[in-house]
């Protein structure tokens, strides 16, 4: 029973910590999906080298060196150019002929970590023909991140896999059209980000900013707890125009949400929802 | 053993997971009162076909997890593929896309260490047939947070590697045959 005494401390440790980071430094993972966060609080705790959640705390609220240190474990998520292919085929197939009837587009990848989904999107409006009147926002809490994101590149190896994505999402050209290898690295046409502002948003604290024709949000929503999930859609209910278009994660979904009724299923099995009329 | 009573079994399972899945489940009563979680390695680009197939083979409801779903009894879950599974304290399910553990995504070290933050003593969690070391940290964990730890025979698995991983990082576990996990699954039904 040691072992259970030793889990209850530390669900306080982590509490203590989560309330610790926010009050110091306003960012808020109180309300995220409390297993996931644990499993990576535990990882950087052991490759921090800290013996504990409190001396991790201590740490935090005296030395902002470890802030930026600790935000990698808490956000970074590794991701690919055009994963899960279908949802990209289906934006193709479906959305794009409903967006290409407005002048201007605004276009949010909210949570955009180091960026992969928002190439493949400006890749697709290229491919489209839609870049030109297209202004995109990509959003993310985590500074290194969108550093990341405002670079666009990525390790040579995974560029087999992003090719491979890419094709299966009905490519109209080829993926080396867009970068140049480089000691291992692919390194992306900067053409791409010529109509991206990246900037610096929480899902959890901030708010509308603009209004956009599609916003797509995918495998960030699963670490928020309900309560959170609600806020978010319910920024991305209030950030859509009329008939706008929301895309989730594969396994996301609206059916928990007070927001369901906002919301119509477009295209059901790739989570894209289309905004009902107010 | 346990001064609490089982409330929730998780399995993990690899390499020959559907034979041995296929004897276990399908003899759990449709009045079987405990949730089963399920981790089964599997391709991350394919869909998911276990539930399809154990639905037509088990008397208790089979479903592929869902994001904040809260658990039900009586209810086979199984990890959806390139998802991890993980058990909250309101014992309801989440998924993640955490980078693979153990080269694994689902991986059953996930749902067996979440799981027994959420269940603590009132866990029972076992490893099958694998020819990896997933799941020994999981199991393991099961047993520090007071649950019941069991690993599969590794003389009787199809691939002996992981439950015997699993019994060397969890010395306190059974070893058990497939046969003498359903008996003790069965026990749990009547308590």
């Amino acid at each position: 029973m040691q072992g259970q005494m030793q889990a209850g401390v530390e669900d306080i440790e982590i509490q203590l910590l989560l309330e610790a980071l926010y009050q110091r430094y306003h960012y808020d993972f109180r309300h995220y999906a409390r297993a996931s966060i644990k499993r990576r609080l535990v990882q950087a705790r052991g490759q921090l080298g800290f013996a504990s959640f409190s001396a991790m705390q201590d740490h935090l609220l005296h030395d902002p060196a470890t802030l930026p240190r600790l935000l990698n474990y808490l956000t970074v998520q590794v991701s690919e150019m055009f994963r899960d292919p279908s949802y990209f085929r289906a934006l193709r197939e479906k959305v794009i002929p409903h967006l290409r009837t407005y002048p201007s587009l605004k276009v949010w990848v909210a949570g955009c970590s180091n960026g992969e989904e928002l190439y493949s999107l400006s890749i697709l409006f290229r491919e489209e023909g839609l870049d030109q009147r297209t202004l995109f926002y990509a959003t993310d809490i985590n500074p290194d991140a969108l550093q990341a994101a405002e670079a666009g590149v990525y390790p040579l190896d995974q560029i087999r896999k992003f090719t491979e994505n890419h094709q299966q999402s009905g490519a109209r050209s080829s993926l080396s059209d867009y970068y140049t290898a480089d000691y291992g690295r692919a390194v992306f046409d900067k053409g791409l980000r010529s109509q991206v502002v990246f900037s610096d948003h929480s899902l959890v604290t901030d708010a509308v900013f603009a209004e956009m024709h599609l916003i797509s949000c995918r495998n960030v929503l699963i670490y928020f707890d309900r309560d959170l999930q609600d806020r978010a859609l319910g920024l991305f209910r209030d950030s859509l125009t009329r008939k706008g278009f929301l895309g989730l994660g594969s396994k996301e979904s609206l059916r928990f949400s007070s927001h369901a009724p906002s919301f119509a299923d477009f295209v059901r099995e790739e989570k894209i929802y289309q905004r009902r009329e107010p | 053993m346990n001064a609490q009573p089982i409330q929730a079994i998780a399995i993990g399972a690899s390499a020959g997971a559907v034979q041995a899945l296929l004897r276990i489940l399908p003899a759990l009563p449709a009045d079987f009162p405990l949730p089963v979680l399920i981790v089964v390695h599997v391709p991350p680009d394919r869909s998911n076909a276990l539930v399809a197939l154990f639905q037509s083979k088990c008397p208790l409801p089979v479903r592929e997890a869902e994001d904040k779903e809260p658990i039900a009894a009586g209810t086979i879950y199984f990890a959806p593929s390139d998802y991890h599974l993980l058990v909250e304290a309101d014992r309801s399910l989440a998924l993640s896309w955490d980078e693979p553990v153990n080269h694994s995504r689902p991986a059953i070290d996930v749902l067996l260490q979440s799981a027994a933050d959420a269940y603590g003593p009132a866990l029972a969690g076992i490893v099958l047939t694998g020819a990896n070391h997933d799941g020994a940290a999981g199991l393991a964990a099961v047993a520090d947070a007071g649950g019941f730890a069991i690993a599969q025979e590794p003389a009787e698995a199809q691939v002996a590697t992981m439950p015997a991983a699993a019994l060397a990082a969890c010395p306190s576990a059974s070893a058990m045959t497939l046969d003498d996990i359903i008996f003790y699954l069965l026990t749990l039904a009547t308590t």
